[in-house]
């Protein structure tokens, strides 16, 4: 019964989002208010709707209710409850239902925090965001639902794949989703304005924190997938230019240029209809990870929704959203009118600088991705596109993006002065390649590139830390006066030097692990030693043992530095009995920054066994970098004045400039 | 990520679990072996989704990781090496696409937007420029000024 209530209550969702995606709309053009607040309910009432649907489907897996086909196909009754939980979008129809939950989740936000928003405006985002809605939920009902019954039920389930049966599958999935989905909201704003045919630095004051939020989201999302296929694959490898990698990926750098371009027009009313582009192309680039995810195209090998008529849904709702919104750019974006000016070498330069090789890697990324599918589609060759192509096109455009990172906040908006920000980072530049030398002498060996590359991530990072140096106007105040400076500057300030610096760390820990990181695969017998990373490992025996839904062969290692132990780790090899699955759980143990990473493979005839051992120095720099951008994007949306919300759209004052203070962004 | 962790599984379920590289197959000579390990990089696991034969656990991929190093051993050059292998599998199997009619496009998107984008900010830099640098009044500006000052 409950599970029917569930199944009805989506249905019902159905019926308001529809009625959300057309009468406020119809209210914005009337200048109808009662039909305008409908909007603000309706959305409230449709994330109610989803809600206790998804709580529901939770309800069912945490009880092991197999009659629902969906729980069958993905529990286990003898699965841990944390596994139960999580499993509820470990599978297609789950993950579109949290898909959905989390887009009306974004809607019903607008919807409560929106309220200094002009009652049109207000309709209209939240009707683009109920065509949205709507589209998902008639996809979830008519091709996957989640509520499907077993007559007769079974008595016990397939177990979910073992793979996902970890705290990755917890975090990793609704972190994304958050950010993805998040972008929805800069496109619905978009989609409103072009359709009010007015917009105005207001307009990116409302949609930055949207942007800031799901773009933290997104980043943080990231990094822990990263960070999942890392330990769990039991290969050693952080990132593999995957096609579904991608699809997340391209949104988030997309996303990263609308954060920049929001900046510009929020502070000097230029790049609008730029802004705009973005704000939809963000969002077309989630829905085409989406669909590339879902629908099985990529490969004929996917476990997931290898249903055609699935792939030929999303295709439809990819082409009615995206073609739709190019077609109402291209429609109305000449009623936008462009806004300020500026020099070449300015802030908005830079940031323009930033958007066009953003954009350029957002591209190449797509074209890699897709060009095998479509070559194959027109011609019939199979070619393939793989890391070593994104390694170097991608590589190749980071490097003047990363060089020109540091110089975009000292340049003053409209005109910059280029020597004088030169004259400000030589410090840091100096100061970078002076780290780099020394980490470079320290580990030893090592390409040239490797010191260069490294320079760069000490150059963003330096660079990062001087903005706030300057802004606080140490070189020209008393320390104690500087102090105050800084503690009074616009926590946005903070925000961005913070992300800027967690990228230079990301980048950091990329050039160290892809420079340094050294592979030992060795066959080792019991009692056996080996060296790695200037460690000892002995190798002191397998053992066999069982956990609640798997038995696991493991290998306990002792490792020692100088003669002295200082850490042991157990890497095992699993079998997971429901579904005869074998997995491998690598022991990694952490020094510092840095990992040793040690996976079993097999068992020879002469008693050994293979084992293969990474080094992998100053590797979590990697994922703690995007973690500090994340951080950095939090800091942001703290910043009092998008909390204070924005401004009225009329008679906004002009701030009296601040001698030497610089306008924060 | 979830299903790259999935895809992983279903070919660990295609062939036995083992590791890539078994310590049978690496070469004495570091250098050959270095070399062997980035040639390796370069080619696909042909029955695989999107790896490399280094990181396979494929019997193909072992069969392809041991002729790289027959080849090498043999002195072949690493061009040498992946004109053969790509003889015998097809442009399918290289990672890296070479520039040919076919990839002409996937090269050439990043570097025409590249090179477009800049000309475009360029352009628009100059305009605004010029925009912004004109300090004598238009005929139209002057009549409007005069307006207000009127009034």
């Amino acid at each position: 019964m409950i599970i029917e209530l569930g199944h009805y209550a989506l249905v019902l969702a159905l019926a308001v989002s529809l009625v959300v995606a057309i009468l406020p709309l119809i209210g914005a053009r009337r200048g109808d208010l009662a039909l305008m607040e409908l909007a603000t309910r309706g959305s409230v009432a449709l994330f109610g709707l989803v809600t206790f649907s998804f709580g529901v489907l939770t309800w069912a897996y945490v009880v092991s209710d197999f009659s629902l086909k969906n729980v069958w196909e993905n529990s286990h009754s003898a699965m841990p409850l944390i596994y139960r939980w999580t499993g509820v979008w470990g599978n297609h129809e789950g993950s579109m239902l949290l898909w959905l939950l989390i887009l009306v989740f974004f809607s019903a936000m607008v919807a409560l925090f929106g309220r200094n928003l002009p009652p049109t405006l207000k309709a209209n985002v939240l009707g683009v965001q109920a065509w949205i809605s709507s589209a998902f939920l008639l996809f979830i009902l008519l091709t996957s639902n989640p509520f499907t019954r077993l007559n007769p039920a079974p008595a016990e389930g397939q177990d979910l794949n073992p793979v996902l049966q970890d705290m990755g599958l917890a975090i990793h999935p609704p972190l994304l989703y958050l950010g993805y989905v998040g972008f929805s909201v800069c496109f619905s704003f978009a989609i409103a304005a072009l359709m009010e045919g007015r917009i105005d630095a207001a307009w990116a004051r409302w949609v930055r924190p949207w942007t800031l939020a799901a773009w933290m989201f997104l980043t943080a999302g990231i990094a822990m997938g990263s960070y999942w296929a890392y330990y769990e694959l039991g290969w050693g490898g952080w990132w593999f230019w995957d096609p579904v990698e991608n699809a997340s990926f391209m949104p988030w750098l997309a996303g990263t240029a609308l954060l920049h371009s929001a900046l510009v027009m929020e502070k000097r009313e230029a790049l609008k209809i730029w802004t705009v582009l973005l704000a939809i192309m963000t969002f077309s680039l989630s829905l085409l990870g989406t669909f590339l995810v879902r629908s099985g195209v990529l490969t004929s090998v996917h476990a997931f929704a290898t249903d055609p008529t699935r792939g030929i849904f999303i295709l439809a709702i990819l082409s009615v959203f995206i073609g739709g919104a190019f077609a109402l750019f291209a429609w109305r974006a000449p009623l936008l009118t462009a806004g300020g000016l500026f020099a070449p070498i300015s802030r908005e330069g830079a940031l323009v600088l930033n958007n066009l090789i953003l954009t350029v890697a957002t591209a190449t990324v797509l074209t890699g991705t897709l060009y095998p599918l479509v070559l194959e589609t027109l011609t019939g060759d199979k070619i393939s596109v793989g890391a070593p192509f994104f390694n170097l096109t991608f590589g190749l455009l980071m490097i003047p993006l990363i060089a020109a990172v540091p110089f975009g906040p000292m340049l003053a908006w409209k005109r910059g002065d280029l020597l004088g920000a030169f004259q400000r980072l030589y410090v840091a530049a100096g100061l970078a390649l002076l780290a780099a030398l020394t980490l470079y002498y320290a580990e030893h060996g090592g390409p040239v590139l490797a010191v260069l590359g490294m320079a760069a991530g000490f150059f963003v990072i330096f660079g990062a830390v001087a903005d706030l140096f300057y802004r606080a106007a140490f070189n020209k105040v008393s320390v104690g006066t500087g102090w105050r400076r800084l503690k009074g500057l616009p926590r946005s300030a903070f925000g961005g030097a913070l992300a800027h610096a967690g990228f230079g760390v990301t980048v950091l820990g990329v050039v160290a692990v892809t420079t340094f990181a050294t592979e030992k695969v060795v066959e080792m017998k019991q009692g056996m030693t080996t060296e790695a990373g200037g460690y000892s490992l002995t190798f002191d025996g397998m053992q066999a043992g069982a956990g609640p839904n798997y038995t696991e062969d493991r290998g306990h290692f002792s490792i020692s530095r100088g003669g002295v132990r200082v850490a042991d780790t157990w890497s095992s090899k699993r079998l997971y009995t429901a579904r005869r699955q074998p997995t491998t759980e690598a022991g990694i143990v952490t020094f510092g920054l840095s990992q040793l990473y040690v996976s079993l493979g097999d068992a020879m005839d002469s008693g050994g066994i293979v084992v293969r051992i990474w080094w992998k120095p100053t590797i979590l720099c990697i994922w703690f970098g995007a973690v500090i951008m994340a951080i950095g994007g939090l800091v942001s949306l703290s910043d009092r004045r998008l909390r204070v919300g924005a401004p009225k759209r009329k008679a906004r004052p002009v701030a009296a400039p601040v001698p030497g203070l610089e306008a924060a962004e | 990520m979830i299903r790259r962790l999935v895809l992983a599984l279903l070919l660990s379920l295609a062939a036995l679990p083992a590791l890539a590289v078994n310590p049978d197959e690496i070469l004495s000579d570091p250098k050959l072996e270095d070399r062997a390990k980035n040639l390796s990089l370069q080619l696909r696991c042909m029955v695989c989704q999107n790896q490399s034969i280094e990181d396979s656990n494929a019997e193909l991929a072992r069969d392809l990781r041991l002729l790289v190093r027959e080849r090498i051993t043999d002195g072949d050059s690493d061009a040498q090496v992946i004109a053969y292998v790509v003889s015998r599998y097809g442009e399918f199997v290289l990672l890296k696409p070479r520039l040919s009619a076919k990839t002409v496009f996937l090269w050439g998107t990043p570097i025409v937007l590249f090179v477009a984008g800049t000309t475009v900010m360029f352009i628009n830099g100059r305009r605004r420029g010029r925009k912004s640098a004109g300090e004598k009044l238009t005929a139209d500006e002057q009549a409007r000024i005069n307006r207000i000052l009127g009034e």
